[in-house]
């Protein structure tokens, strides 16, 4: 039996509160499927399950705050469920096409039939489905206890109104701002920073960028965030303990899952992770951000687009302010900051030119590295901009 | 004109007779024959006196031979007549389904599109006079099973008195059923009823509950049902069908998406009968929009009997499809 | 498309990325993304949606030409003419 708990979604969750089940017990459940909703500090999250087996039992009730870590449901895991399985199935008489009038026998076999399977109006359940709601957590009051439309529809009023209650007892940017502040002043408290900064000429990247995007469509256009995500994952390869986290010790992480801070409109930050962007191409991190930007800003992040980030970059784009050192989000150890990026004067090979340059910083935390391999990694990364096209 | 909406009382026999006057006013092409239509005026008098008033090349008898007469209809009809071929009940047709299968609704397709057979064949049927098993069949399903034919079902006095008007403008061979217990019933129609739509289902109550969908002696019971389910607060939507064959989906699917609860009402065999067909389509088309099963009322699969009561206990009642109806909505 | 069609279709795309502004308070020569503070992932994901509303592709180095609400919709004006 495994146990599914409350997952950690940062540092600075404590708890949850279970909004919806979206699975039900005797579902069969694989790694990355969504078993439940949950509302944090960060909006309403989907969280996925990482185990594959049948949902056993489901402990939590919706509605329920629960401290993370709590065991909330009991999965079986796939092998034995299958033995399981069959000897229900075996025990199951055949279902026969049976002449109309042996009522009795059709009875029966509807009874057999109501362990496996939840009975519901085609209708109602087109219209479960349409709205997010979760038949097994509704009392059919049809034939036999089937659900019909007016049952789903009452369900419908019912989760409007829990919903509307929820968003009146949290406003969702008062949540953040004190999730923010919560992980935030743990890292000012808990970790050593130090900072580094690099001017990095720019010329070439955003050069190699916009020829790129003059031969694309306008949807598959790349935008530079795309482009650095991708340098500063393929530059952490070589200098694996800045992807890591602290836990009284440096534990290095063999995914590098990079968090984008994306500001929410209204104030507030949210940290979605792109999982394992040393092996995506720039196309594929941009998806990635194509997808997730928007899911941010509407809150419907999923558990792994919080979880499981490595390192943070923090990026302000152009027209704002040159530099940005950022605050280690815990338990990283590093985080590395983009600078708007600007037309100035630059000497290369005693030649003074006017480039695009900005800066790029680094904020590491002292107990795991030293500013040397920090410094080491800024480096490598200008090595890693300067030829774009090898990205 | 003023008396556009006056009304007449008339009887379905009444209804059936000045359809069949007006037809054969309308056009000389047009003759009836049949079994005792002429001078005894017709088994149930539908074309009583009509012998007098367009006498016998037109209103002709003919022998105990179904297959030879309704087979002289269909050579009428390829040689350019509009003959009204009515067999005295649908009981008897089946001596003449040869020519109905095979010939009527084949030749079309045997002759490369060459010839139409543009008959009319008019029976009485139904259940519910005493007249016992070997009577009292309802043949609706067999005739609605067979491409190339029109199948009409006389449900009420309007289509009693226009059907056979618009059947003979087709020119494929068309049944039209009519229901000898409703014979002397008497019912309000328009003083200007005439030719009826042949094509459509029609809804003859609207409502937003449940539908039920009907044809021939279910029509007039079903409003009835509606009526008594009013009182109660169900909301019923009464569909008659008409139109056996082709069968106007259209019309039944719409009424499911809008009540999506459904009892189909008729007094043939449950099984391979219209409603299976309906239910059957229903499922196929409309699956998303049902609330509940699709129910039927059907005749009980026995001989019909001859004794009253167990005759009544065979075929749906009004109080069946109440019982049917209230069971249906019992758990809203 | 008219003048004001373009403008009401501007106002309804950009207040979609920008749920909490009010775009139709724009003044013509006010820069679009400075004023409703507008980044540039949602100011690609705004010309994405013009292309599928309208079918025109704008390039790149022709980002310069629609900063405001005036440059904006005479640059449509041009190009779906």
């Amino acid at each position: 039996m495994i146990e599914f708990q409350m997952p950690s979604l940062g540092a600075d969750m404590e708890a949850g509160t279970l909004i919806e089940w979206r699975k039900k017990p005797g579902d069969a459940v694989k790694r990355g499927d969504i078993i439940a909703e949950v509302e944090t500090q960060k909006g309403l999250i989907e969280i996925e399950v990482f185990d594959e087996g049948i949902i056993g039992e489901l402990l939590i009730k919706e509605g329920t705050k629960v401290p993370v870590g709590t065991v909330m449901a009991l999965i079986n895991p796939t092998e034995t469920t299958l033995e399981t399985r069959k000897e229900t199935i075996s025990e199951k008489p055949t279902v026969k096409i049976q002449p109309t009038e042996e009522k009795i026998v059709e009875k029966a076999t509807a009874e057999k039939f109501e362990e496996r399977h939840i009975k519901v109006s085609p209708l109602a359940k087109r219209i479960a489905t349409e709205n997010n709601i979760d038949l097994s957590q509704i009392q059919g009051t049809g034939e036999d206890g089937s659900i019909t439309k007016d049952d789903v529809e009452k369900a419908i009023s019912q989760k409007a109104k829990i919903e509307k209650k929820e968003e009146k007892s949290l406003p969702k940017n008062l949540a953040i701002r004190s999730a923010i502040a919560a992980a935030m002043s743990k890292s000012n408290t808990d970790i050593p920073h130090y900072y580094l900064e690099k001017r990095i000429d720019i010329t070439k990247a955003l050069a190699w960028l916009r020829e790129a995007n003059s031969k694309r469509p306008i949807q598959k256009r790349l935008l530079p965030a795309a482009l650095l995500i991708k340098a500063v994952a393929k530059s952490l390869i070589d200098f694996p303990e800045l992807n890591a986290i602290w836990d009284n010790e440096v534990q290095i992480k063999k995914e590098i899952n990079i968090g984008f801070v994306v500001s929410l409109r209204g104030g507030g930050v949210i940290i979605p992770a792109i999982h394992k962007a040393s092996e995506k191409s720039i196309d594929e991190i941009m998806e990635a951000l194509n997808d997730m930007i928007p899911r941010a800003r509407a809150m419907k992040l999923r558990s792994s687009d919080l979880s499981d980030s490595t390192i943070t970059i923090t990026s302000l784009g152009e027209g704002g302010a040159d530099v940005v050192f950022g605050v280690i989000y815990p338990p990283q150890v590093a985080i590395i900051g983009f600078g708007g990026s600007s037309q100035q004067p630059f000497a290369e090979n005693g030649m003074l030119g006017i480039r695009t340059v900005f800066t790029v910083t680094l904020a590491g935390d002292h107990r795991a590295t030293d500013g040397l391999i920090g410094s080491d990694f800024l480096v490598t990364l200008n090595k890693q901009l300067q030829n774009p096209e090898a990205l | 004109m003023k008396n556009n909406a006056a009304k007449i009382n008339s009887t379905y026999r009444e209804a059936l007779k000045q359809g069949l006057r007006e037809a054969l006013q309308n056009d000389e092409r047009v003759f009836l024959m049949g079994e005792d239509v002429g001078r005894y005026g017709g088994a149930f008098a539908v074309s009583k006196d009509l012998l007098q008033e367009f006498g016998e090349e037109r209103i002709m008898d003919v022998p105990l031979s179904e297959s030879g007469f309704v087979g002289a209809g269909i050579g009428a009809a390829l040689a350019g007549m509009k003959p009204i071929v009515e067999v005295m009940t649908v009981n008897f047709s089946l001596l003449a389904m040869d020519q109905i299968v095979n010939n009527a609704a084949t030749l079309l397709h045997m002759s490369g599109g060459q010839l139409n057979v543009p008959i009319v064949i008019r029976m009485g049927c139904g259940i519910g006079k005493q007249l016992a098993a070997q009577h009292s069949h309802s043949w609706e399903p067999f005739y609605a099973h067979i491409p190339g034919l029109i199948v009409l079902s006389v449900g009420t006095h309007e289509d009693a008195r226009g059907m056979l008007l618009t059947a003979l403008k087709s020119p494929d061979p068309v049944l039209i059923f009519e229901y000898t217990s409703m014979l002397n019933s008497e019912r309000e129609i328009a003083a200007d009823a005439g030719a009826v739509d042949i094509s459509k289902a029609k809804v003859l109550k609207e409502g937003k509950d449940i539908s039920i969908i009907t044809y021939g002696t279910g029509v007039y019971k079903c409003l009835e049902a509606a009526a008594e389910l009013a009182t109660i607060g169900i909301d019923t939507e009464v569909l008659d069908l008409r139109v056996l064959r082709p069968l106007d989906e259209e019309t039944f699917l719409a009424s499911v998406a809008k009540t999506h609860r459904v009892l189909i009402v008729e007094d043939a065999w449950r099984s391979v009968s219209i409603s299976s067909e309906i239910s059957s389509r229903i499922m196929e088309k409309a699956f998303y929009e049902l609330d509940a099963p699709v129910q039927r009322l059907c005749g009980v699969e026995v001989p019909i009997p001859y004794p009253l009561h167990l005759e009544d206990a065979a075929i749906p009642q009004k109080n069946d499809i109440v019982n049917a109806v209230k069971k249906m909505m019992s758990h809203d | 498309m008219n003048e004001d069609e373009i403008k009401k279709l501007v106002f309804q795309l950009l207040k979609q990325i920008a749920p909490d502004t009010e775009p139709s308070t724009l003044k013509p020569d006010e820069n679009i993304r400075d004023t409703l503070d507008i980044d540039s992932f949602d100011s690609l994901q705004f010309l994405v949606s013009l292309d599928e509303k309208l079918g025109i592709e704008i390039p790149e180095q022709d980002y310069g030409k629609i900063t405001t609400l005036k440059n904006l919709v005479d640059y449509i004006l041009g190009k779906i003419k």
